[in-house]
């Protein structure tokens, strides 16, 4: 709901971003939230988005340059898909 | 619990086209358990739905409610005071919700957002499968307790049939024969000879609809 939420408001695109697959503090925590990172990509598509827009990752909690090399790989990304159509709707 | 599906976007989409301002109902019992049509997906249709006619350039007033259950008056009274403000319902409940929500609004279109599929049971968070057709004729109590109304292809009451293939049936080597798993159970409580009984077939021609008034719970003015 929240991914769905940003991209409803505006967001170009949204991250969520997991523990390294296999070490879950959950067990399988981040193996379901990728499945629902997954539905909401479908969900963006058949709304007629870029299911592109939302995406997940996973690493460590020591891998902070990973961390910041995703962050400009997402935003890369997003400069290629242009901006979200809603935006204009979004208030203020 | 009562099982339900949610319908296809598109489907739900070309409902409501047309209708500018909507009230999305929610129901907070067997469809919020089965994750179809509880608080949170009403959200998330919502979001979907207002997302969508964005995009049209055709904007929609989407309002949220759920309540415990639709299948209750007292429940569905605190709508009273809100249906008045929109143009449609659209509800997330199961058929027999759907049904009573329209039952108390007559004059406003009660749409469906979801397909009511089965009774059944939790295996997992977010999988379900059918046990029970209710029948009106339950015979768990000679049958090891699986249904073959519900868990043979076939609905037979005295099986297997031919298509018996190794404990698997004739349409899957996913599912399970029934009356195998029967005979299994049965055979592990040593209640065989209850499998030799013959059973009369579900009566299902010319159903009606079904009431049901317990012991007891007659009005005072119907009782007699």
């Amino acid at each position: 709901m929240h991914l769905l939420r940003a991209i409803q408001k505006g967001a170009d695109g949204v991250y969520a971003v997991g523990c390294l697959e296999g070490n879950c503090h959950y067990n399988e925590g981040n193996l379901r939230a990728r499945e629902r990172v997954e539905h909401v990509r479908i969900l963006l598509e058949e709304v007629g988005l870029e299911g592109d827009r939302v995406r997940m990752y996973n690493l460590s909690s020591g891998e902070g340059p990973t961390f910041a090399a995703y962050a400009r790989e997402m935003t890369e990304h997003i400069k290629s898909l242009g901006p979200n159509p809603l935006k204009k709707w979004a208030k203020g | 619990m009562i099982v339900a599906e949610r319908k296809p976007f598109e489907e739900i989409k070309d409902m409501l086209k047309g209708y500018k301002k909507v009230l999305n109902v929610g129901c907070g019992t067997c469809v919020a358990v089965c994750l179809t049509g509880g608080e949170k997906e009403v959200d998330v249709l919502n979001a979907e739905l207002d997302m969508a006619r964005k995009l049209d350039e055709d904007p929609i007033e989407l309002g949220a409610v759920t309540v415990e259950r639709q299948c209750d008056r007292e429940y569905l009274e605190t709508l009273d005071d809100k249906v008045g403000d929109y143009e449609a319902l659209l509800s997330m409940a199961c058929g027999a919700g759907i049904q009573f929500l329209a039952e108390r609004y007559p004059d406003m279109p009660v749409l469906p957002a979801v397909d009511t599929t089965f009774i059944g049971v939790n295996q997992d968070v977010g999988w379900y499968e059918e046990r029970c057709r209710s029948c009106s004729a339950c015979v768990l109590a000679w049958t090891g307790g699986i249904c073959p109304v519900t868990m043979c292809a076939k609905g037979l009451y005295n099986g297997p049939c031919g298509g018996t293939d190794q404990g698997k049936c004739e349409i899957s080597q996913e599912q399970p024969c029934a009356w195998f798993e029967i005979y299994g159970r049965l055979a592990g409580q040593d209640r065989l000879d209850l499998i030799k009984r013959f059973y009369a077939i579900v009566p299902w021609k010319n159903q009606k609809p079904r009431t049901l008034i317990q012991p007891g719970y007659k009005k005072p003015e119907q009782a007699e």
